[in-house]
């Protein structure tokens, strides 16, 4: 596979998590830590009789995306957060990566789980021969292991924040659209935990990205934004194709591509630059957006109506002892 | 030193503070806003911040899950002190959809527990949309505030 000597960190001292360099790092562990699953604890099984409602075709999308899915986090949790290691700034952000290596690995496992819930050994292996012929599945692949291969440790940030925060999203729309007509949903909570986790990955990702870019010249950070938008239009337009030829046949591509630019605009936010996609080219389907968040739709806006319309909040889901009153 | 005119009355002030973590997300939405904010301090170090006159606050939400940590612990002990919560008005929060019903929550927490109007939610740095109407929306918001207490 890989023709240069394998990389690893040049000195190891010993890990003092009494001396915090980057408050991030132990914020991040936690948070990650904390917010720990295994797909074991989802009820999947409840699913089989949902779906056996999908027909033919719609099932073996849904498998195909799962297997596109499952090569993603295979090569983030074996190659991209592991190929993070060297560059880490601090020991504790090395340790935060073994963690998103692990985490990845959980979720590419989790789709097996799916699999072997759902459908036939038989069907299984067609649809990983698939992921294998696929053509756009495998240049995302390749264009993506090749920064990590490379040998610029700013640009792999980049990649990777790609890879977390952009390229899932083609796959993550189906689960959302089974949720939102009422199918596949216990499927669909396990994708929202890897969803969940994708999203504190890129975040962590993308603010080491932007700590190393504040040590960089002018010169070089204008190339780094130019490469971003570059590699960012490189993979889009992969995107695009994969989108198709997943999705052309239940006609639901033009539904995908607004969720693959919201996504696309908030891989970029997670390298700290604006988004590139204006609003109306991102408006994403109500339905697949609530399905992801049941309050993220336009009623976050109570600036829009009249004094009286001004909104209380009610559930306090969480509640901290930091609290004093 | 040229005289500085005091403001006729309130009708421009749009009193912000918020809290930004060092990934400066929410710093840069502020920046965007273009209006005079005060920031949380992060460090129990620095100095702490009193609020002076009625204001609203401005927060990221920190991600997902029901294990509570939603609400950065900086705007938490901001909040503590009695003054400080005696003069918020309204709050706004950053967030992610990604965290599901976690999205943006430190808003509805904050709202429920200080008992003042959840305004406004958005996503990581903001829109340029997010950004104009929360310009707008805080102006007409104090306006509202005058005419109540006029």
């Amino acid at each position: 596979m890989s023709t240069g000597k394998l990389k690893l960190i040049d000195r190891v001292s010993a890990i003092n998590w009494n001396r915090i360099e980057d408050e991030k790092d132990l914020e991040v562990w936690d948070r990650l830590t904390t917010n720990f699953w295994l797909p074991e604890k989802v009820p999947v099984s409840n699913d089989i009789q949902s779906w056996h409602t999908l027909n033919e075709k719609e099932q073996e999308l849904t498998t195909r995306v799962f297997t596109g899915l499952t090569l993603l986090d295979t090569i983030q949790g074996t190659v991209g957060a592991v190929s993070l290691i060297p560059d880490a700034l601090t020991p504790h952000e090395e340790a935060v990566y073994t963690n998103i290596a692990f985490m990845e690995s959980v979720h590419a496992k989790s789709y097996s789980s799916i699999f072997s819930t759902l459908i036939s050994t038989q069907e299984i292996d067609d649809a990983f021969r698939w992921s294998e012929e696929n053509p756009y599945l495998q240049k995302k692949a390749e264009i993506i292991l090749e920064y990590y291969r490379g040998d610029d440790p700013l640009k792999r940030k980049v990649a990777s924040v790609m890879l977390e925060s952009f390229l899932f999203y083609s796959g993550f729309y189906l689960p959302m659209y089974w949720s939102s007509h009422a199918k596949l949903t216990n499927t669909a909570d396990l994708i929202r935990l890897i969803i969940r986790d994708e999203a504190v990955h890129g975040y962590y990702i993308g603010y080491k990205y932007q700590k190393g870019l504040e040590k960089e010249t002018q010169e070089r950070r204008d190339e780094l934004k130019a490469y971003t938008f570059e590699l960012l239009f490189e993979l889009y337009e992969n995107e695009v194709a994969y989108t198709a030829s997943l999705y052309d046949g239940v006609g639901l591509t033009e539904d995908v591509k607004k969720f693959l630019r919201y996504n696309a605009n908030k891989a970029l936010m997670n390298l700290g630059y604006e988004g590139l996609f204006p609003k109306d080219e991102t408006n994403v389907n109500p339905s697949i957006l609530s399905a992801l968040s049941p309050n993220a739709d336009e009623n976050h806006d109570f600036f829009s109506g009249s004094g009286s319309s001004y909104v209380i909040g009610k559930a306090v889901v969480t509640e901290d002892e930091d609290w004093d009153f | 030193m040229a005289w500085v005119t005091p403001l006729p009355d309130r009708m421009s002030v749009t009193n912000l503070i918020y809290f930004s973590s060092v990934s400066e997300y929410t710093h840069r939405f502020v920046q965007k806003l273009e209006l005079p904010a005060q920031r949380i301090p992060l460090r129990p170090s620095d100095e702490f911040l009193y609020a002076r006159e009625p204001y609203v606050l401005l927060t990221p939400t920190y991600g997902g899950g029901n294990e509570g940590g939603a609400v950065p612990r900086q705007v938490i002990k901001f909040l503590n002190n009695e003054t400080n919560r005696s003069l918020i008005r309204g709050v706004m929060a950053a967030g992610n959809t990604n965290f599901g019903e976690a999205y943006c929550i430190a808003g509805p927490i904050i709202s429920a527990k200080c008992q003042v109007p959840y305004l406004y939610g958005f996503e990581l740095l903001g829109t340029s949309s997010d950004v104009q109407r929360v310009r707008e929306g805080l102006n007409q918001f104090w306006l509202r505030q005058q005419q109540i207490s006029a």
